[in-house]
């Protein structure tokens, strides 16, 4: 803890707000004209509320709540057909506990297990190759989810399954990448972001370079940032001061855990095991060119989609419209306010979630709610 | 020694010789009841005090691992029960302990279990009077279910309850919260992660006793389990119309608890307690309240969170050390199934 704590140190946290104050009316930011920033990473989102950052900032700076929540972002069809491969004869489906409550259009895995699917919770791909060895008469399906940070993982657990002949092991690919719908955001003409920040754990892995086309192409600041408090108000400031001196430019607020080339063996392990997929679909947002990976041919024998024909792996996947009502979309791309979801709080609540963004710890509507965003300004 | 196996059959629930033996050596044997049969027939000389109340509760234990630093399901199911009984104003005088046992479970596994279930009870001056045990096949159960009920008396002008708790009272934690969800998720080695946390399953009859005697206007109690803190505290906030705002720092949690959640990304007021009570107590009186408990070892980390608040009601806030403030919501699902 003594590696925390000094990212939660109240004096420093007042210094970078007095900073961010002095920036915001250098810039002229103001609540009407806010400076906006998109943190990407649903991490970050739960951080922002968690501390209460939203409301310490000066009141010209608007945070968006960007697409980097994996468990938000996934289809409803992805979610069926998790539950297709779940009910199969002889499966055993493992995934992580933040996918069991995210309902597809015949529900969710929880209501799957309740039916009688044998569906378990994991905290990584190696319990569920563990589950396999263990299993050896039993098909064992991970349900791969999750950006970068989650990738090498499950590229790790296929290797081992491979080497050790393990046939009875498959992956579920969802895995997804963060750079693709930054492109696709910033390419929409209605789009007034003035800047991100960037979620250091992927860049643990990818380094700082994937994003380097925000600043060259976009002319937007982009800060890679750790997932303190202080990490925040520091990173805040980063993007402020581009702002301020009219630069643009990719900058690592987050060093003390990310090199700029990233990790070579993770990148490895990914390039090893996974290739792109032409297009992948993003939960209210739509089909995003190159944003999806899937598992290459070599490792088709530890691939759920082609073994169990479902997905892209069947005729191809089918679209399941998002529940009446449902604003996920708008405001995952930041349109509206999650308070602004004419479902939020009446016919979407944790408790019965309509859109994804309600259910992970990491969705918009899920921290507003939890943090009190929900029921007017906390004191 | 009639018992000879190692491990409980299906015989040992068929109500035949084997049955017999089981229960005679392993429940009865170290429970004592008074008399051999099945019904207890019980006096006491409190009950008999014109005002005085019975008090009465149940509770099921599941927990899964079924021993774990610091405690085991025998010592939570009789401390649990002790506990419902004593933060109603309560004094615990006798338990019930039904047991639901799978085929296979090791017989000095029970043993154990049932040992740590005297110890307790006795400690607290409590008696296990009656019992039932039924055995089940392999998976129909996960080794040994507890369930125990409670009868206590609470003394006659004794009247405990969220109806009482006002604006400006004082909120107090006997200890470190989130101690046993802590162990629990260790102790299943789902994580990899090794820790020295022991659970802080204990009864609380001596910690309540000497909160009554230094706040005679101490005026409500609630035992804090399943959904932590947060959840108990919304329930009372809720039932008694009135908002609760607790300071960060000055929430007890020890650095090893702190750390696991950060790892996990939990939040501590979700975890489970099971030797934890958060006390409601007028702000005069809670300097009083503080020294008595510090004086005993479960409470020695005892420490006022908070205030209730006239603002909010039903709501419960906590100012963050940064100076932001957020909403602690009731837990919604389940952050880890069977903790207790």
């Amino acid at each position: 803890m003594k590696h925390v704590t000094e990212f939660r140190d109240p004096a420093l946290a007042k210094f970078l707000l007095a900073d961010i104050a002095r920036l915001c009316d250098q810039i002229g930011a103001t609540r009407e004209k806010p400076v906006h920033i998109m943190e990407i990473c649903g991490g970050h989102t739960h951080a922002i509320f968690r501390f209460g950052l939203d409301k310490l900032v000066h009141e010209g700076i608007e945070f968006i709540h960007g697409p980097g929540c994996p468990v938000c972002v996934l289809p409803m069809s992805r979610v069926d057909e998790c539950i297709e491969i779940a009910e199969r004869e002889g499966v055993i489906f493992t995934t992580f506990g933040d996918a069991m409550r995210v309902p597809g259009a015949r529900g969710s895995l929880m209501q799957a297990k309740a039916r009688g699917a044998d569906i378990r919770m994991v905290y990584s791909p190696l319990d569920a190759l563990e589950i396999a060895r263990r299993n050896p008469d039993r098909e064992v399906v991970f349900f791969g989810l999750g950006f970068e940070t989650t990738t090498p993982s499950t590229a790790f657990a296929i290797q081992a399954a491979a080497r050790e002949g393990l046939f009875n092991f498959s992956v579920f690919c969802n895995h997804i990448t963060v750079p693709e719908p930054i492109r696709a955001l910033l390419g929409d003409p209605h789009m007034t972001l003035d800047g991100f920040i960037g979620p250091g754990h992927v860049s643990m892995v990818i380094g700082t370079h994937p994003y380097d086309f925000i600043a060259q192409e976009f002319g937007k600041p982009i800060v890679v940032a750790g997932f303190e408090p202080i990490d925040l108000l520091q990173s805040v400031v980063m993007v402020l001061r581009q702002v301020a001196e009219g630069r643009a430019e990719v900058e690592n607020q987050y060093a003390r855990v990310v090199p700029e080339h990233g990790n070579p063996a993770s990148m490895a392990a990914i390039a090893d095991v996974y290739e792109r997929r032409p297009s992948f679909e993003w939960r209210g947002l739509g089909e995003i060119d190159a944003s999806g990976l899937r598992i290459r041919p070599d490792y088709a024998a530890f691939d759920a989609e082609a073994k169990f024909g479902v997905g892209y792996g069947a005729a191809g996947p089918r679209h399941v419209p998002e529940p009446e009502g449902c604003a996920c979309g708008a405001v995952m791309t930041g349109r509206i306010k999650p308070t602004a979801c004419p479902q939020y709080g009446l016919g979407c609540t944790p408790e019965t979630p309509l859109g994804a963004l309600m259910v992970s710890s990491e969705g918009a509507c899920a921290a507003y709610w939890q943090y009190g965003g929900a029921r007017g300004a906390a004191a | 020694m009639a018992l000879r196996d190692s491990h409980v059959t299906m015989a040992h629930g068929g109500g035949g010789r084997a049955m017999r033996d089981l229960i005679a050596e392993v429940f009865t044997a170290v429970f004592q009841p008074p008399g051999m049969e099945d019904q207890a027939r019980l006096m006491d000389a409190a009950l008999q005090e014109p005002g005085a109340r019975l008090a009465f509760t149940t509770d099921g234990y599941v927990v899964s691992p079924m021993e774990f630093p610091g405690g085991d399901i025998g010592k939570l199911a009789v401390c649990g029960t002790i506990n419902d009984l004593v933060v109603g104003g309560a004094r615990p005088l006798w338990l019930s302990a039904g047991f639901i046992i799978e085929e296979g479970t090791e017989i000095a596994l029970l043993r154990r279990i049932v040992a740590s279930m005297a110890r307790e009870a006795e400690a607290a001056g409590v008696r296990i009077v009656t019992g039932d045990t039924k055995v089940v096949e392999r998976g129909a159960a996960d080794g040994v279910f507890v369930t125990t009920c409670g009868v206590g008396v609470i003394a006659p002008g004794c009247d405990l309850g969220a109806r009482h708790i006002r604006a400006g009272d004082a909120i107090i934690v006997n200890g470190s919260l989130g101690d046993h969800g802590a162990v629990i998720m260790a102790a299943r080695g789902e994580f990899a992660l090794e820790t020295e946390l022991t659970s802080d399953c204990a009864a609380l009859h001596r910690i309540m006793h000497a909160a009554l005697a230094a706040a005679p206007d101490l005026r409500a109690a609630r035992d804090c389990t399943r959904g932590g803190i947060a959840s108990a505290l919304n329930e009372l906030a809720t039932e008694a119309g009135l908002g609760m705002v607790l300071e960060e720092a000055q929430v007890p949690l020890r650095a090893q608890v702190r750390g696991l959640c950060e790892i996990l990304g939990l939040d501590p007021l979700y975890l489970a307690n099971e030797g934890r009570l958060v006390l409601f107590v007028p702000e005069e009186q809670a300097q009083g309240v503080l020294t008595a408990m510090h004086a005993l070892p479960e409470g020695a980390g005892a420490a006022v969170i908070g205030h209730v608040v006239a603002a909010h009601p039903g709501q419960v806030r906590m100012h963050g050390s940064l100076g932001g403030s957020r909403i602690v919501d009731m837990l919604i699902g389940d952050q880890l199934p069977r903790i207790c």
